[in-house]
């Protein structure tokens, strides 16, 4: 089975935890990437292996971004962007390049700015930092909000911090585009039985990662403001 | 009905669950304080179905309690709380506590067979159990369901102990024992090392324990262990059950495998002409 932009695998590091990670890249012979940024012991750890190291690996789980012939808007958030130039890299021939908004807190977040600029072409590349360290200052809905004045899109793909993706998705109401966001939750089994990542009806393991508008305007109580912790319990994003 | 431990956590998916045509929902397992549960690896995916390992994750009876509530304002089938405790005194606690905020009825968790002094630990020994059944029972005055570890030497003998000690009904059965072991590291895949078995090999292990203990007690009997589709269920009425559970199939097939199990049953029924489902519980117990 070959992995689709957007969805996701369960990584195992034997003796740690399992953690489950966005593709970044599926090849031919079944060889997958992820990016991997250090935020917790599990993600610690798989930076302190070394080549050769074994790992776990369950997937691929949930859907994916639909690709539409339309131009396409893109927001990325950091980590945010790994599924979206994911998605950038299987457009149809002859689609118009996509225009791709990115943000992240500093220049050395930035993931693969270069392969971007390649992929949508350099002036379809709007950066920002929240240090300033490149490209806008600030958040990345603050030029979003601006672009979506200015110009007409068919469809907006978001994927990032929750915060971010709920703004996003306001903009997007605003402007009566049709989104497609990705979203997080803390995911145990990845298979639609533990319950651990509901947001509203839906299982975000099994019927997302990837929602569409209509989806997310059913759970806009949730959606940007609360997610279940390890207890089940509601705790505020 | 829905299987406890299966996305059992907010009313909003109880509905679902409800509108994908259960006849009742069980919530998952809730005790006196809120629990983490288990590292991950808390679920393994094997050829024959899954290993897991939860860890008895619950937000606890207090901050459980408005799902409850929220639960019983939007749906019109019976909610059941699952309920465990590491003492008769916190069952008894945690059970009163559910049914007086709404719950229709309590099923013990006396067989979650990867949590130390609580679950399968008090429904493997006969005089625990007893105790902590009576207990509920004396405070609750709702039906009290007994669910049954399949772990143990004689499953009659518990069974019989729970219907004398005031047990409404049995769910047969909880998971079976199990584990799995990674080649390349050779160490336990599961967080916590060790889990419960479910799914379709489970099935077979639980028709016998229902057919067992249907020979033994007048009590009615909720079949459970790896139904995914009608004949499944069938063969759990005819072996003895009143009622069936799903769990490992609503994660692979969805909330409708509920409807699907049920408008199967009827055909079968209309097929065979039987008017009542009453008439094929324990049907295979013909000699």
């Amino acid at each position: 089975m070959k992995a689709k932009p957007g969805q996701f695998l369960m990584l195992w590091i034997p003796g740690v935890d399992e953690i489950p990670l966005s593709i970044l890249n599926a090849e031919k012979d079944g060889t997958v990437s992820v990016a991997v940024k250090k935020v917790g012991e599990a993600t610690q750890a798989l930076h302190n292996m070394k080549v050769g190291g074994i790992i776990g690996v369950r997937g691929p789980f949930g859907n994916s971004f639909r690709v539409s012939a339309g131009k396409m808007l893109m927001v990325g958030g950091g980590t945010g962007t790994v599924p979206l130039l994911f998605l950038s890299t299987i457009m149809p021939f002859g689609a118009p390049k996509p225009t791709f908004v990115m943000g992240a807190k500093s220049e050395e977040e930035l993931l693969f700015l270069n392969a971007l600029r390649t992929l949508c072409g350099e002036k379809n590349v709007i950066v920002t930092t929240e240090d300033g360290s490149c490209g806008f200052t600030g958040l990345c809905t603050e030029p979003l909000q601006e672009l979506l004045g200015r110009e007409k899109f068919d469809f907006v793909y978001a994927c990032g911090p929750e915060l971010m993706v709920r703004r996003v998705f306001d903009l997007t109401e605003r402007y009566g585009l049709e989104l497609q966001a990705s979203l997080e939750r803390l995911m145990r089994c990845a298979i639609g039985l533990c319950g651990s990542c509901v947001v509203g009806r839906f299982r975000v393991c099994r019927d997302g990662p990837v929602f569409g508008s209509k989806q997310l305007r059913e759970v806009k109580k949730e959606f940007g403001v609360s997610k279940r912790g390890f207890d089940g319990r509601k705790v505020p994003l | 009905m829905l299987a406890s431990g299966i996305l059992g956590y907010s009313a909003e998916m109880f509905k679902h669950i409800e509108k994908g045509g259960a006849a009742a929902v069980v919530t998952k397992s809730v005790g006196l304080k809120p629990r983490s549960g288990y590292v991950n690896p808390t679920v393994v995916q094997v050829d024959c179905g899954l290993i897991n390992a939860m860890g008895l994750p619950n937000s606890g009876i207090e901050e459980f309690a408005d799902e409850i509530r929220a639960a019983k304002d939007v749906l019109t089938i019976p909610l059941i709380v699952s309920v465990f405790g590491f003492s008769s005194e916190e069952y008894a606690k945690v059970a009163e506590r559910a049914v007086a905020v709404g719950a229709d009825a309590v099923e013990l968790n006396a067989s979650c067979p990867h949590v130390k002094q609580t679950g399968s630990e008090i429904g493997q020994d006969p005089r625990i159990l007893a105790d902590v059944v009576r207990r509920v029972r004396k405070t609750v005055n709702k039906p009290v369901f007994v669910k049954l570890s399949p772990n143990v030497t004689n499953i009659t003998d518990i069974a019989e102990t729970a219907v004398k000690a005031g047990a409404g009904a049995l769910t047969v059965m909880n998971t079976v024992k199990a584990m799995s072991i990674d080649t390349e590291t050779a160490m336990p895949i599961l967080g916590n090392r060790v889990g419960g078995l479910s799914g379709e090999s489970v099935k077979p292990i639980a028709i016998r324990n229902v057919y067992d203990i249907y020979e033994k007690v007048k009590t009615p009997i909720i079949g459970c262990g790896g139904i995914d589709d009608w004949q499944d269920a069938v063969e759990f009425l005819l072996a003895g059950a009143s009622a069936v559970q799903i769990g490992t199939a609503v994660a692979t097939e969805g909330p409708r495998v509920f409807m699907a199990v049920a408008k199967g049953i009827d055909s079968y029924m209309t097929k065979k002409h039987f008017r009542s489902v009453k008439e094929i519980v324990g049907l295979s117990h013909r000699k």
